[in-house]
């Protein structure tokens, strides 16, 4: 487990799991197992300046954690950290450390696409590719060379996002003639084909409405049984409805007027929401701000 | 537990109510909000400005078109398959076209081969992984906008110097020519990538990088697909300019009276369609102008052709997204 975000670590050849749909619940998680992520001291910066500062929390193995907070929190911003997206932004800069598995995901050493591999993440807005249905599931698995059987990996994904019944007859179809509530599917679908450990999902329903978004949270809760999931989310219900942990993240402001992100409340969801221990969060929460 | 649904609506709804009496107390006028007909003055600009854009593009038309009948005027009389079959002559009858439509197909054909991989890799490097803050990448940018300014003629000495002669050294070959004028046009096509390049949203790359593609990986399968009608675009505008072009040409090779066709890009001796047509302009019989405004006939239709595929490829990749 140790090296396995090194270049060149063994491809995962495992196809996803089958799970069928309406398969029955298997128990429910455990919350005794190690964290999956932990964070310590992280602060994210854009060009020198913090967006999010000393974030120290664990994201628990077979949880729905969900991350709330007013719009420019800097939800987005901590959560592209887990899978270090924010590399992709030339002016941003993580410090501290996001342990995987006890293991830095900035120590030397890691190469940030074997991270991606195992930590998937899912976009506000649906982006398929401008490819057919099956090719926007294939793609991942084509790319990181995963020995698999293609069509059984995009059936077995495309059942898992609750996406298969309603796209089977025109997989091979342009994803770009979907509803948007099928596209973001199918950007989860997309994510599950390379079998990943966590998803990481930024406002998947922002775009969606209520029934489209019903469905993805069914999803989610179905989801857990598999994955680590992290969402983040301005629809309080979605996260008293998904979630089993609710971070919640605010602005502060310093000395020099710069805005910054801190986690103010991260707890069971049910306290969160019911007795919060914080005031902005109890602000939040019911309302009054935001 | 209070109902957060509702408060929000409470909240939504005052916010509202608030935001519409700020405008009318800050003296809105709501009458204007009315959704009549514009002012006349209004209308009559847009009329105007219309009109404006309307004789900027007949003009533009009917310059093309003008010079286009007139050398079908000039030249019909000519304009047959022996133009196309026999090489250039001194007598007016026995002349025509045949080594030049090859020179020009090879040189140009060529020239698309070099340029556009140089100029496709080009922008990758300056739109993907450049770091903008060097020093370095930003003398190549700005290079590469200069570059696009200098006079053919230059290129042409370059093009003796450096290819015909000097390191290169590979003769009076086509491919001398269609080198030339591959650096004579790179800077387009590498501006013209670039923009196509940029153009592809990010969140394209995001989702592939996302799903633990490398960034070549990404480039590869989505950037560089969805960048192709751009250009493709940029290399039309690139086989138009290059495709007339005659000083640069003649310092790297191209003559007259060449009665065979060109073996291949590395065998001595070319000419081009407007090297030919230019030597025959410059004639004072009357029958090589004829000749001359035939072949220009000649060159707009190869021009046209090359065009099309272009366009064909850029259409074709453009369905896609
Ligand atoms: N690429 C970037 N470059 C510079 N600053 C950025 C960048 N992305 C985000 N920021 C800044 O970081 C802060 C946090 O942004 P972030 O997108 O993480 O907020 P958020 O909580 O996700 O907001 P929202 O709910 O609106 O999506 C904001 O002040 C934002 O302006
Ligand atoms: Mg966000």
């Amino acid at each position: 487990m140790a090296d396995q975000l090194q270049t060149g670590a063994d491809v995962k050849t495992a196809p996803p799991a089958i799970d069928a749909p309406d398969a029955a619940p298997n128990g429910g998680p455990t919350s005794s197992s190690a964290p999956v992520l932990s964070t310590e001291n992280v602060h994210v910066f854009y060009d020198g300046i913090p967006a999010v500062k000393e974030v120290t929390m664990d994201i628990p193995r077979h949880r729905v954690t969900a991350f709330i907070g007013p719009s420019g929190c800097g939800k987005s911003t901590l959560l592209r950290s887990f899978n270090r997206m924010n590399d992709l932004i030339p002016s941003a800069e993580v410090t501290g450390k996001v342990l995987y598995h006890g293991q830095d995901l900035y120590g030397s050493g890691v190469d940030p696409v074997e991270v991606r591999k195992h930590i998937g993440m899912v976009f506000q807005k649906p982006n398929p590719f401008p490819k057919s249905i099956y090719d926007n599931v294939a793609f991942g698995p084509k790319v990181l060379g995963m020995k698999v059987d293609m069509d059984e990996v995009v059936e077995n994904s495309l059942r898992h996002a609750a996406l298969w019944d309603e796209v089977k007859d025109r997989l091979k179809q342009s994803a770009f003639g979907m509803s948007g509530g099928q596209q973001q599917r199918l950007c989860i679908a997309r994510a599950l084909a390379t079998n990943p450990d966590v998803l990481l999902m930024d406002e998947p329903c922002s775009a969606l409405d209520p029934i489209a978004t019903g469905r993805i949270e069914d999803l989610m809760v179905r989801l857990r049984e598999e994955y680590t999931i992290v969402i983040v989310t301005h629809n309080m219900q979605q996260a008293t409805r998904v979630s089993d942990r609710t971070a919640f993240l605010t602005v502060e402001l310093d000395e020099q007027d710069n805005r910054t992100g801190v986690v103010v409340e991260y707890d069971e969801t049910e306290k969160v929401f019911s007795q919060p221990s914080d005031s902005r969060t109890e602000a939040y929460v019911t309302g009054r701000i935001g | 537990m209070p109902d957060p649904d509702r408060q929000d609506r409470e909240t939504r709804s005052r916010m509202r109510t608030s935001a519409r009496q700020a405008i009318t107390a800050a003296g809105a006028d709501t009458e204007s909000l009315a959704l009549g007909r514009r002012s006349k003055s209004e209308a009559w600009k847009s009329v105007a400005f219309l009109a404006l854009m309307l004789f900027c593009v007949l003009v533009a038309l009917a310059l093309l078109v003008t010079l286009i009948i007139d050398a079908f005027i000039d030249g019909s009389s000519r304009l047959n398959a022996d133009l196309l079959t026999q090489f250039p002559s001194g007598v007016p009858e026995n002349a025509g076209l045949q080594s030049a439509i090859f020179g020009s197909l090879w040189v140009i054909g060529m020239m698309i081969i070099t340029v556009v991989p140089l100029a496709v890799g080009a922008a990758i490097y300056l739109e993907e992984y450049a770091d903008r803050s060097k020093w370095y990448n930003r003398i190549v940018e700005l290079n590469i906008q200069n570059l696009a300014a200098v006079p053919s003629i230059v290129f042409g000495i370059l093009g003796l110097g450096l290819i015909v002669r000097g390191p290169l050294d590979l003769g009076f070959v086509a491919y001398a020519g269609s080198l030339t004028l591959a650096l004579l046009v790179l800077p387009t096509v590498i501006l013209a990538s670039r923009e196509a390049i940029r153009s592809v949203p990010s969140s394209l790359s995001d989702g592939s990088m996302a799903l633990g593609a490398t960034k070549w990986q990404t480039i590869w399968h989505h950037v560089l697909p969805n960048a192709i009608p751009g250009i493709a675009t940029g290399t039309i505008l690139a086989v138009s300019r290059a495709i007339g072009e005659t000083a640069p040409l003649l310092l790297v090779g191209a003559t007259v009276f060449v009665t065979f066709n060109p073996e291949g890009p590395f065998s001595e001796g070319y000419t081009t369609l407007p090297v030919q047509i230019f030597n025959w302009v410059s004639r004072p019989q009357d029958e090589f102008r004829t000749l001359a405004a035939a072949g220009i006939i000649v060159l707009l239709f190869i021009l046209l052709l090359m065009n099309s595929f272009a366009i064909w490829i850029r259409n074709r990749y453009a369905r896609q997204t």
